[in-house]
């Protein structure tokens, strides 16, 4: 009984509880996140574009960047039955889309929003089981509910799940 | 400092006419590089949330060229020019003449462009965005000077998504400026996207007195 896929755009987040599947199409250097709660197979996506919070200018919206992104899914998901500590979490994107051109310090984003995803993830002690980022090309996923599997699709590179 | 919220209709309106003018320019010059006729269409702005600017170019995993360029100095904004894939072709064509273009597609079906046909296309991110700038830094009376044409073959959204990053810490809603043009004879349709940050829209109303 799968249903249409819940899908999670630029800048926002979104938990879902099995059989549901959560999408989230053309990630370039943002990064998708996911965690799952095992246990209770409820799962969520936040859809991170830039690092760090503190550079923000009036932060309205957490899920933009990846330090209080990680925070807000891990309440999220908690405020819905999960525990923290049965957590894991899976990451996608962070690619550089315009290899090799330019030395524009903004266009190597990807690479600290990498950074950035995993150093909060270290902070709140939530394991990450799954990655398949950076490169220079666009990704798109489909996290299961189910099973906490993450499908990674692309056009240069075909279709992976991890 | 403003917030593209705070935008009234005139003003959206001048940025359109801004960009409009700007787009009149590089279309003159592709017309002049490929020997055809190039029509304009009525240009729209569109202000949305990051998460919903996606759907003007038909959704997050079109496939497209980006052509980006930044400008740095008094007025930073961004350009970002997109043709769709399937498209790509018929660009090359023009530009080449038909016996000259054959494109290579590797195992997933990704469009694989030699060195020659990814320069010509930065070479017309290039152009286009150079003729632009002139009559925008004509207009505003400014000096824009633009870093080299960047480019990339993929997904709309994950071309989107870099460039937006630049106005990223600043807003959660881009404003977006969109020209589309066609070539004579052969439908070749051109985004042209203007991507002014936030402390750009100011300074860039302001030297136009609206």
């Amino acid at each position: 009984m799968s249903s249409e896929p819940i899908k999670i755009g630029i800048a926002e987040l979104k938990t879902a509880y099995s059989p549901a599947t959560l999408l989230t199409a053309g990630l370039g250097s943002c990064i998708g996140l996911c965690l799952w709660d095992p246990k209770i197979k409820l799962g969520g996506i936040v859809h991170i574009m830039l690092p760090d919070s503190t550079l923000g200018r009036n932060v309205t919206n957490k899920a933009k960047f990846a330090d209080t992104g990680v925070r807000l899914l891990i309440d999220e998901l908690c405020y819905r039955g999960a525990n923290k500590k049965r957590l894991v979490a899976k990451i996608a994107g962070g690619a550089h889309m315009f290899a090799m051109q330019s030395n524009l310090e903004m266009l190597k984003i990807g690479e600290r929003n990498i950074e950035a995803v995993k150093k909060e993830l270290e902070l709140q002690k939530i394991k990450l089981i799954g990655e398949d980022v950076g490169g220079d090309y666009g990704r798109s996923i489909e996290f299961f509910t189910e099973d906490g599997q993450l499908l990674v699709k692309s056009i240069y590179k075909g279709v992976k799940l991890i | 400092m403003k917030d593209y919220l705070e935008l009234n209709e005139l003003q959206l309106d001048a940025l359109k006419e801004i960009s409009n003018i700007g787009v009149g320019n590089a279309a003159t010059s592709l017309s002049m590089l490929i020997g055809r006729k190039i029509q304009l269409e009525v240009p729209k702005a569109t202000l949305a949330p990051f998460s919903k600017i996606v759907e003007i170019i038909g959704g997050a995993e079109k496939e497209v060229a980006g052509g980006y360029l930044y400008v740095n100095g008094d007025i930073p904004l961004g350009i970002l020019f997109f043709i769709p894939r399937e498209q790509i072709p018929r660009l090359l064509d023009l530009l080449f003449g038909k016996m000259q273009t054959k494109i290579d597609y590797d195992k997933q079906g990704g469009l694989q462009l030699n060195e020659m046909q990814e320069s010509a296309l930065k070479e017309i991110v290039n152009i286009l965005a150079g003729s632009y700038l002139n009559s925008l830094g004509i207009f505003t009376k400014q000096v824009f000077i633009p870093s080299v044409p960047a480019l990339s073959v993929d997904m709309a959204g994950a071309i989107l998504g870099q460039v937006l990053q630049s106005i990223g810490n600043e807003t959660d809603y881009a404003l977006i400026i969109e020209n589309v043009f066609c070539a004579e004879g052969e439908q070749i349709n051109g985004y042209f996207f203007l991507i002014p940050e936030p402390e750009t829209l100011d300074l860039l109303l302001k030297s136009i007195g609206v």
